[in-house]
């Protein structure tokens, strides 16, 4: 029997309430009739003449939908076509994603004129083809309707537009001109545009007495200040966890969120990789106080008391000889995992790496000793190229807080930075820039900051700009507007431009500037094709200076804890809240905790037991009451004085001291009133605003601090997606230790392999062909195939946004997603398995399986969907007529139903508006804008209401990669052709191809490299699954994927329903 | 009891008969010209060339009459054997005629005595004529019968049951008063039949009918003329509609691809343009409309400058087309599938464009009419032996050993999945 695995306290315990959930899978009401069966037509409580009335409005409609007159449409050609754009054909052009200091290198797939869709350049050597959740949403940004669509100038207590740029500069030159020799400082994220860096210098030169400040929403002031501490730099070096063979992260979500996620995962994937018989993978510990992403894909897990991150660094380095001493740490359990850690670290010496999320500068001290004694500096950290993602300190903006308190401040230009919502004391420091003579915001929205400044001129959109961006030091990336301004919009450079008295545009100051740089116009070109330009450099060593390792030693050991410790950590899906109001982002299931649109407060099963008295492992009823319905028990966090009702939500492996907060969220503007149209609809009601939970501790803030916590006794609904499918108790998963698969690669997957064998009789031995009574139906030419690798996926999510963009997936807000109406054709599913306590966490992308023995095709009356002789499994959506057999019948739960038309493409028109507030969230409408329908893409079609949809393993791609070798009469062009998913994924996780092709990645994989371990999801149905996944490999000394001591398997019926 | 069974009965077998006798007639009566306008009307007419050449007196042009169901069977391997199909083909090249393998020899038997008996039209003769045509339709004439039937089966009915009313008086057996027929539960649920049915005849076809737009001809904005500019001066079709070779739109050309040409033709010399319903077109004045979306001076032979900076001629504006073939949103078509790939004439879909005035839709548009055609027409598939054909279809190994033994003779588009929905509908 294989090791249990489960996603939800009712799944573990098997209560009743999960009992009658996955026996009722559809919740809702169906049509009045169903009641017939029990009590016969005429005795029922909605008796014939429902019946009737039901039947008289469908054909009433009919013959009003029949009675339409075909309406004119018109076809109007452009009066000059552009050379290079021909209607119809998608063109594709490098740019770079900016927020904050972050830059991933991108292609923009442009479709007559409008950007649609986000793709990862495969020709950076940072990324590798890799894109992000938020990198693939950003698209939706540039249709936001809340950007602003031209200047605005403060009136009273609002705003009026600036009629023109000339005025507008007018108006600013002059305010800047009337200060009197008081400062102007520039106050923006951090700005790793070498272009623009120079620019700023150039405008500061013109303002003497002026500064530039950087700031991050979420800061690593303390990595930075260590570092110059350390190696006498204020920068951040390069990490290789590529060439890393042992991991150690004290609480950095370097897959999720830390630093330059996409960057890391490409690079960790390189070496969780198996390859060959006697694979050789790195061994990645985790010390933590929540569950993060990156501590979900860990081998070996350990948690503390956010307080004790010092304490472990100081415990790991004394460990190591670093010759300081440590405080005691009372777990046993978490003392030996520190015992591990350094004889791992110290076995691989020379290829070890040890990274921190602190923002205490004292602890990242402890850690670059640390790094130091293991050999990193040099080899798994290159100082040699430094990382430029991150530049704010944080005293810098205190300093400034001070300065325009103390009057010496006389105008702040903010460009890309939110302080009054991002920083703890927001609301004080925008009643300072409210207080001041000259505020000029180039905010492209009017958010918390921008609303309380004189002057606000919007900045483009990346994908309407130029520009430039170097993430890593000789790594640059270009920018380049991928449509004209949608807004009367300028560049922030543009207004430094002409407030330097610079007649030069910023288009033709870039240009010059890298012709110079470059040395040819040719060159500047194929920079702006490519996209990016990058140099080797070897990896090279910093001088370490020991000196400041025992103050921050002595500092640490007296660190304050507490009995309950508040930890605030960002979401892959909303960061430091800068694209909150994207519903895409605020839809994406978190990947560990699987709630959309909100925060929360995550909390161990210990806590809730003693905080809200919940027992959810203990006690059934408990644990139902708290997990069947979204509301979930409020609670009231409180630090240092400042207080947050949070719904509470109860997950295994964090820390039981441990309340951890995501920042991002609640977002509101100065006067509610105006949050939906300045903050956005979306982003308005989206959680708390935990950023003033953050303690500034005199030089640097940190993002966890000892609190109170109490019961509110108010609940609040989490639209929660984690349970909505469930497997039943089948085995879905598949994994095992290292040195077991070493050992005997086949014996991970012996026990599926042995169920195939019981549905073959009187000795035959196919199981595609001779294990069913359905025949073998041929795939003459292409038969496409999915793989994916659950040793590389680490859940991050950026191809469930990927396919959104792609497939017009639909957005049905958070009314919807509590009842189970999610619409997202890909998902991650998480399970946990193992020690309750300590459980570890295994993330599986689920999508349609693409069955050559489909179960949903049988049961669908009208033949709505079949099975293409490529291997696909068709839905067509003209034909549905939403009877739901098929999603009922489906052993993967990948079937969605558009219970509502969120799309508002009925043919019905009108029949969203009754449904506001109770049925549809305003992110629906929203979504349904003129301007946000922009975004979808023309080839695949917008779903109506009441039909099944699900993947199509992004048929329209296959088509066109098909179409396009017919053209050039060369079938090895197929090859080229990836998924949105596929091709989002920062880890290539995903293969996909024709397996009839033995050149193909997909064939290889299933057929030579990877047979030991490609296994389909329950493969002894013979549903014949056309996506395979590629068994887990932890490495790890402890055993799993065995049978172990879990109780529960004898209690369970579910397997034995499973044959049945 | 009985005597409803009986009725129920008599009205069944009358039924069953009517069926019959009407399926039979359809048989007969649609054979020749319906296969005809099915299969052969888009490339051939019975009197006149066309795609193909007139038919009529082809039995005094082929070798022998067998030689006729060869041809229609397979006209590709004939061209390479037989002299006389290698004439025609030469006659009429590069057309090649598509084989029709489906057709039996009856069908073909009918399809040409449709041809031998074909008479064109008459011309109608002005109003009043004294002449009356000879009425071929006998519709009518059945629907009198039918009537005249239906009357004598109710009368004789009638009849029936005031005989067995008679008889049971005579016998002792009582009965009710008879109801009328009026009031008759079988009378009325035979009526509500055939009601029923007729309704649901016409409510389906109307349906099914629903959204399609043959024949849609509508105004334009500039009277353009496809059969001067694609007829008399012979401008290839992709000149002006590029994009169907490159991608799914074959797009109307901007108004800079017209004034290609206009900046240069700005007088129509041509024979006079004269509308369907009889009105004349002045060619020149159409030209003069063009000018003025184009922002164009015909007089300084200048483009007017471009003072607002919107980077086109001030005055210049998109001509609004009205787009006639509308697919609906949920039917992906590819225009250089068919033309690039599939090396399909512009005209088997749109019609004899070239000489259309203002163009109409030729072809429904149905998803029958996509089905049939992806039925019928061959792939340019991949011969190992001689590597001729596309490449890319060297992957289908299974066609390739099916060809090598004989099984089958070509690979249609339904063969590698050309009726599957998702290759339209995604």
């Amino acid at each position: 029997m294989n090791k249990k695995y489960w996603q939800s306290f009712g799944e573990l315990n098997q209560t009743d309430a999960f009992r009658k959930e996955t026996e009722n899978e559809f919740k809702e009401e169906l049509l009045p009739v169903e009641e017939l069966s029990k009590e016969g037509l005429l005795e029922g409580k909605t008796p014939r003449r429902d019946f009737l009335k039901y039947l008289g409005f469908s054909t009433a409609a009919a013959a009003l939908a029949a009675s339409c007159e075909m309406p004119v449409k018109k076809a109007i050609p452009y009066v000059q076509k552009p050379d290079n754009l021909i209607p119809g054909v998608p063109n594709y052009y490098a740019s770079t994603y900016i927020n904050g200091g972050d830059a991933i290198s991108v292609v923009v797939k442009q479709r007559d004129g409008r950007p649609i869709k986000i793709e990862g350049n495969e020709m950076s050597g940072l990324t590798k083809g890799g894109t992000s959740a938020r990198a693939q949403a950003s698209v939706l940004d540039l249709y936001d309707t809340i950007r602003l669509r031209h200047p605005l100038q403060r009136d009273g207590k609002g705003f009026k537009e600036v009629s023109t740029f000339e005025a507008f500069d007018k108006m600013v030159g002059d305010a800047l001109a009337s200060l009197g020799g008081k400062q102007v400082v520039l106050l923006t994220s951090t700005i790793n545009s070498p272009s623009t860096l120079q620019l700023i210098n150039e405008f500061l030169a013109k303002y003497p007495g002026s500064r530039h400040v950087q700031y991050d929403g979420v800061s690593y002031s303390g990595m930075l200040l260590a570092n110059e501490a350390c190696y006498g730099k204020r920068a951040l070096p390069s990490y290789h966890f590529d060439k890393a063979k042992t991991i150690v992260s004290l609480s950095a979500d370097f897959l999720g969120t830390w630093l330059s996620p996409v960057e890391f995962s490409s690079q960790y994937a390189e070496t969780r990789r198996v390859k060959g018989k006697n694979p050789n993978i790195s061994r990645h510990i985790q010390f933590e106080s929540m569950l993060s992403l990156t501590g979900s894909n860990a081998d070996d897990r350990f948690t503390h008391k956010p307080s004790e991150t010092g304490a472990i660094a100081l415990a790991l380095l004394a460990k190591l000889g670093g010759g300081v001493s440590a405080p005691a740490i009372s777990d046993a359990r978490l003392a030996k995992g520190i015992d591990q850690a350094a004889a791992a670290l110290m076995a691989s010496k020379g290829e070890s790496l040890v990274v921190c999320g602190s923002n205490d500068m004292n602890i990242q001290v402890v850690v670059n000793a640390i790094n130091e004694v293991i050999g990193a500096n040099g080899n798994t950290i290159n100082w040699a190229v430094t990382s430029n993602y991150r530049k704010g300190i944080d005293a810098d903006l205190e300093k400034l807080s001070a300065d325009i308190s103390a009057g010496t401040v006389g105008a702040v230009l903010l460009y890309d930075c939110n302080p009054v919502y991002t920083h703890a004391n927001g609301k004080k420091l925008g009643d300072l820039l409210a207080g001041l003579p000259v505020t000029v915001s180039f905010s492209p929205t009017l958010n918390e900051t921008a609303e309380r400044c004189k002057y606000i001129i919007p900045h483009h959109h990346w994908l309407e700009s130029w520009g430039d961006a170097e993430p890593k030091s000789g790594y640059f990336s270009m920018i380049q507007p991928l449509i004209n301004p949608l807004f009367k919009t300028r560049a922030f450079q543009d207004s430094l431009l002409k407030w330097s008295g610079n007649a030069s545009d910023y288009h033709n100051y870039l240009k010059s500037f890298w012709v110079t740089k470059l040395g040819s116009e040719d060159l500047w070109n194929k920079a702006l094709q490519d996209g990016v330009v990058e140099a080797a450099v070897a990896a090279a060593p910093a001088i370490f200076n020991a000196g400041a390792v025992t103050t921050s030693a002595s500092a640490l050991s007296s660190a304050k804890s507490g009995n309950i410790e508040v930890v605030l950590y960002e979401k892959v899906s909303m960061g430091d809240g800068s694209q909150a109001n994207n519903p895409w982002l605020q839809e994406l299931p978190d990947p560990v905790s699987k709630v959309t649109w909100d925060n929360y407060a995550m909390i161990s099963p210990e806590l809730a037991k003693t905080l809200l008295g919940i027992d959810v492992y203990n006690n059934q009823k408990q644990a139902d009451t708290y997990e069947v319905t979204p509301e979930k028990p409020v609670i009231k966090v409180t630090v240092a004085g400042k207080s947050i009702e949070l719904p509470a939500l109860i997950l295994p492996g964090l820390n039981p001291s441990t309340i951890a907060i995501a920042l991002g969220y609640g977002r509101e503007s100065a006067n509610p009133e105006h949050s939906k149209d300045r903050v956005g609809r979306s982003a308005t009601g989206a959680g708390k605003n935990a950023f003033p939970m953050a303690v500034f501790n005199g030089s640097t803030v940190v993002y966890n601090a000892v609190a109170s916590a109490e019961k509110t006794g108010n609940v609040y609904p989490l639209a929660q997606t984690q349970v909505h499918g469930s497997s039943e108790g089948r085995p879905v998963i598949y994994e095992t230790s290292l040195s077991d698969y070493s050992k005997e690669p086949g014996n991970v997957l012996k026990h599926p392999r042995e169920e195939r064998e019981l549905l073959l009789v009187d000795g035959k031995t196919d199981f595609v062909k001779d294990a069913t009574i359905y025949p073998d139906h041929v795939k003459p030419g292409i038969k496409w195939g999915m793989s994916i690798d659950l040793n590389t996926c680490t859940g991050c999510s950026a191809c469930v946004v990927a396919c959104t963009a792609e497939n017009n997936v639909s957005v049905v807000g958070k009314i919807q997603v509590q009842r189970a109406h999610e619409m997202h054709w890909l998902r991650i599913d998480r399970y946990f398995t193992g020690d309750k306590q300590n459980p570890d966490v295994v993330f599986q992308p689920m999508l349609c399986q693409h069955c050559d023995n489909a179960p949903c095709e049988n049961v669908c009356p009208v033949a709505a969907t079949n099975h293409s002789s490529e291997g696909l499994n068709q839905m067509t959506y003209n034909r549905c007529i939403g009877t739901r057999y098929c999603a009922n019948n489906c052993p993967y739960k990948v079937r969605r139903f558009n219970w509502l038309d969120y799309t508002g493409s009925d043919s019905f028109a009108d029949n969203q508006e009754p449904l506001r507030g109770t049925d549809l969230d305003d992110s629906v409408f929203q979504m349904n804008e003129d301007l946000t329908r922009m975004v979808l893409n023309p080839d695949v079609t917008v779903r109506a209401r009441g039909v099944i949809e699900k993947c199509s393993f992004c048929v329209q791609r296959l088509q066109e990669s098909k179409l396009e070798s017919k053209k050039n009469q060369d079938p090895s062009i197929v090859r080229n052709v990836k998924t949105a998913c596929m091709q989002a994924c920062p880890t290539h996780a995903i293969s996909f191809g024709n397996v009839n092709d033995k050149e193909s990645d997909v064939y290889k994989i299933r057929n030579v490299d990877q047979k030991d371990r490609t296994f389909y999801v329950l493969e002894q149905l013979h549903v014949l699954p056309n996506v395979s996944y590629l068994a887990k490999i932890r490495n790890t000394d402890r055993q799993l994927g065995h049978h172990d001591e879990e109780h529960h398997e004898e209690k369970k019926g579910a397997p034995a329903k499973a044959h049945a | 009891m009985s005597r409803y069974r009986k009725i129920i009965n008599r009205i069944f077998a009358s039924c069953l008969f009517l069926l019959l006798v009407s399926v039979q007639n359809n048989v007969k009566a649609a054979d020749g010209e319906a296969l005809w306008k099915a299969n052969c009307a888009n490339c051939h007419k019975p009197d006149a060339d066309y795609t193909g050449p007139a038919l009529k007196g082809w039995r005094d042009r082929v070798p022998n009459e067998e030689w006729i169901y060869k041809w229609v069977a397979n006209p590709a391997a004939m061209i390479a054997t037989d002299a006389y199909a290698k004439s025609v083909f030469e006659k009429w090249k590069p057309t090649v005629m598509t084989g029709f393998s489906n057709l039996k020899k009856e069908e073909v038997d009918a399809i040409m005595k449709y041809v031998d008996d074909y008479q064109p039209p008459a011309p109608k003769t002005a109003a009043g004529g004294g002449a009356a045509a000879p009425e071929t339709d006998n519709s009518l004439l059945f629907g009198i019968l039918t009537l005249v039937l239906a009357v004598v089966a109710f009368i004789l009915l009638q009849v029936n049951s005031n005989l067995r009313k008679l008889s049971d008086e005579k016998e002792g057996v009582l009965r009710g008063e008879p109801v009328p027929f009026y009031r008759n539960k079988a009378y009325i649920m035979a009526g509500i039949l055939v009601l029923f049915g007729i309704g649901g005849y016409y409510t389906i076809n109307g349906a099914i009918g629903l959204g399609r737009q043959k024949d849609y001809q509508p105004e334009q904005p500039i009277y353009y003329s496809h059969k001067v500019h694609a007829g008399v001066n012979q401008i290839n079709c992709l000149y002006c509609h590029g994009g169907a070779q490159d991608g799914k739109h074959a797009n109307i050309p901007s108004v800079n691809v017209c004034m290609n040409c206009h900046m240069a033709v700005n007088e129509y010399k041509g024979d006079p343009i004269v509308k369907e319903d009889g009105t004349p077109v002045d060619g020149t004045a159409e030209i003069q409309k063009l000018y003025s979306y184009a922002g164009w001076n015909p007089k300084t032979k200048q483009y007017n400058p471009d003072n607002n900076n919107d980077g086109i001629p001030d005055g210049a504006r998109p001509i609004e087309w009205v787009k006639i073939h509308n697919l609906p949103d949920h039917v992906y078509f590819n225009h250089s599938q068919h033309v690039k790939v599939g090396k399909q004439n512009c005209q088997t879909c749109h019609g004899n464009i070239q000489e259309m005035g203002e163009v109409y839709q030729f072809s429904d548009l149905s998803m029958g009419w996509c089905i049939n055609c992806h039925r019928e027409s061959k792939v340019d598939f991949f011969n190992k032996e001689t590597g001729e054909g596309n490449k890319f279809y060297s992957i289908y190994e299974k066609f390739h050993n099916d060809i090598k033994n004989h099984k089958l003779d070509s690979v249609t588009v339904e063969k590698i999945g050309g009726t599957e929905c998702q290759k339209c509908h995604y």
